[in-house]
């Protein structure tokens, strides 16, 4: 199945995209994406210990593996501090 | 619905009625605000002349008779907010809300300056302004409360100038010691609702827990490079705080400063704008705040994307357990639907008399708040600023910029008395031309600024490989580094292959930047036959190296990995860029 990952703040400049589309194999979750995610992009794994992932505008909470489906889109949203 | 609209209409038709008569006779009925005391210091002592008193110096006159406003407001009032109280969404009632509620503004920067401001031409009756900060000619790009006219002054007391010249009927209290775990409780619990427009992780958990321990609402918003954040904490009963959301720190790394990523002047106006707009409607008691919601802007496709957050989290360490509020969202089935109707009533009960007793939402009290260590616990200093200064060379591997310039001088890289000869000679993409680190000069000048910054200004034949930290600097430059340095003064080859992989020549004076990984792949074979190669490159170093950085600090570090890996002659800029503009090159801009 696939599903679109949008990266937001730090997360887009180390994944060097806004986002990308990737293939996850049936039963895929939040959890386990998010591993794909840290090997594919290993300065990731410093960002997602402290970020909001958001599965098609939804918080899901840290460590929780939320079932993916065909379409889906998920967020990772680094927190800001600047102002 | 309808009925409300109704009831409004006829009370602003009422109003205006009113307004109308008294005009025809000419009557006066300014009533000044009185502003109220416990404040720091008021806006009249801290902006000086700034401050005009016009409103406040008129002698205070009961309205005539004939005057009566349903909602306590005032002639000078019900005219100057007009506009609004015609507003069918908003009208009277919510404008005498909002002018008998408080605000606390934490930064006044970016984010701070619009919702001052905004907050204040809406009639907000006591604005909270906190900074430690002076003003700064670099921030006037999107911190429009201030002016050139008060770079150097207290950012708070700039902002108290701007606001008391937009609305003087506004009472302000300037904090100009900014917020503190000591203070941090005492402070907020003196305002119907707090806004975080501060520049800083330690600062946002510390207000955040702040909020939590008094049962202040907080509306709060971020903005770094072009994108912006904003939601609303800690308000009603399953409101989550920025705990719940983040409840481990970000790394220092991977937290990105103004000062030095840089951000577009309107992205942190919008999301102060907005960030008004949400304590506009919380105290007034209209519309439905972004409790619950977190709202992201995305500057560049001019994109607002909303995520749907949850309730507060029973196990945050700030704002789950203990309370009895919390214990009430628990017992509510965690779920709890979200208050659909105006907060704004029940926040505002204390009507800003900052008097009224709010209690701990949760766990964290405000006694846990001024002994929890936020600088540790976020591993960043609370503030924007320059860090300090490190002390980890010796003195005699540390060079002070005049030093550096007669060094590159008789080396072959031109200082800053003739960077255009020097820029025109290394800006053939650092292919060797005269004075350049990978070709012709008789030494090698690394700049380990982010590319960003090395892209706006350089030295003359410097090479751009930025430290992030000793290990990344390690693996992806040293062996570069090693590399030019023991390639004799003519040796051109390593200059394509190190110098200029990515990108070429760039910046102020015209210099090459070899950021990615490949640049240091291309001259650094791994494995042990590297560190062979990289043993035997030590041993023939034929150039001296100088390694500059912004402040002095990066350039240490990256020195010390450069010496462990068996450099001798490696030398620092001591106080960085900013040392050599302020004493050899006062052209050179200092970001």
């Amino acid at each position: 199945m696939r599903v679109r990952v949008l990266y937001f703040a730090r997360s887009r400049e180390v994944a060097g995209a806004p986002e990308e589309a990737l293939d996850l194999p049936p039963g895929a979750t939040t959890s386990s994406l998010l591993d794909d995610l840290r090997s594919r992009h290993p300065g990731l794994a410093g960002v997602l210990t402290s970020c909001v992932v958001a599965v098609n505008h939804e918080y899901v909470a840290a460590g929780e593996a939320a079932e993916l489906r065909e379409g889906d889109e998920v967020a990772i949203i680094p927190p800001l501090s600047g102002g | 619905m309808e009925a409300e609209n109704a009831r409004l209409r006829a009370e602003v038709e009422a109003l205006r009625a009113r307004l109308r008569a008294l005009e025809a006779a000419g009557a006066s009925a300014d009533a000044p605000r009185q502003q109220p005391d416990g404040s720091s210091c008021t806006a009249a002592a801290a902006a000086g002349a700034a401050a005009p008193a016009a409103a406040g110096a008129r002698p205070s006159r009961a309205p005539p008779a004939g005057f009566v406003s349903p909602h306590g407001l005032t002639k000078p009032q019900a005219e100057r907010y007009s506009r609004q109280l015609l507003l069918p969404a908003f009208g009277p009632a919510a404008q005498a809300r909002l002018c008998a509620a408080s605000a606390l503004i934490v930064g006044c920067g970016g984010l701070g300056a619009p919702a001052a401001l905004y907050l204040a031409a809406a009639g907000i009756g006591r604005l909270g302004l906190a900074d430690h900060d002076a003003v700064e000619i670099s921030n006037l790009h999107r911190q429009i409360i201030h002016s050139e006219a008060r770079a150097g002054a207290h950012k708070a007391a700039s902002a108290a100038a701007a606001v008391a010249a937009l609305n003087s009927s506004v009472a302000l209290d300037v904090h100009t010691e900014g917020l503190t775990p000591a203070n941090a409780a005492d402070l907020v619990r003196r305002y119907d609702l707090v806004i975080d427009a501060s520049d800083n992780a330690p600062t946002r958990y510390l207000l955040s827990d702040a909020a939590a321990a008094t049962g202040t609402p907080l509306v709060s918003a971020a903005a770094v490079g072009t994108d912006g954040q904003l939601t609303v904490y800690c308000l009603g009963e399953d409101g989550p705080c920025y705990r719940c959301l983040f409840p481990e720190p970000p790394a220092p790394g991977n937290c990105a400063r103004c000062a030095d990523a840089g951000v577009l002047g309107p992205v942190p106006g919008v999301m102060g704008v907005l960030q008004a707009l949400e304590a506009v409607k919380i105290l007034a008691g209209v519309g439905k705040p972004l409790s619950r919601q977190l709202l992201l802007f995305d500057a560049l496709s001019g994109r607002f994307t909303t995520i749907k957050l949850r309730a507060r989290a029973p196990d945050c360490a700030a704002c789950g357990g203990g309370g009895g509020a919390a214990a009430a969202g628990d017992a509510a089935g965690g779920t709890g639907a979200q208050a659909e109707g105006p907060a704004g009533g029940a926040c505002c009960s204390g009507r800003g008399s900052g008097s009224d007793a709010r209690a701990p939402r949760g766990r964290m009290r405000p006694e846990d708040v001024a002994a929890f260590d936020y600088a540790a616990f976020t591993g960043q200093a609370a503030h924007d600023g320059a860090p300090p200064p490190l002390r980890v060379l010796p003195p005699d591997q540390r060079l002070a910029a005049a030093e550096l310039r007669d060094r590159l001088a008789a080396a072959g890289l031109g200082g800053g008395d003739d960077r255009d000869g020097a820029a025109n000679g290394a800006s053939s993409s650092g292919s060797g031309g005269s004075g350049d680190s990978g070709g012709a000069a008789g030494c090698v000048l690394i700049d380990v600024r982010p590319t960003a910054q090395f892209g706006v200004m350089s030295l003359p034949g410097a090479v751009n490989l930025p430290f992030d930290s000793p290990e990344r600097f390690r693996e992806r430059h040293v062996a570069s580094v090693l590399a030019l340095a023991s390639c004799g003064a003519g040796c051109a080859a390593l200059a394509a292959g190190a110098a200029a992989r990515d990108g070429g020549a760039s910046g102020y004076g015209g210099a090459a930047s070899a950021t990615g990984s490949s640049g240091a792949a291309g001259a650094a074979p791994r494995g042990a036959a590297a560190r062979a190669a990289a043993e035997q490159a030590a041993a023939e170093q034929q150039r001296p190296v100088y390694v500059v950085c912004r402040r002095g600090n990066h350039s240490q570090l990256a020195v010390q990995e450069l010496r462990a890996a068996g450099l001798r002659e490696v030398f620092d800029l001591a106080g960085g860029m900013e040392a050599w503009a302020a004493e050899v090159d006062p052209a050179m801009p200092v970001l």
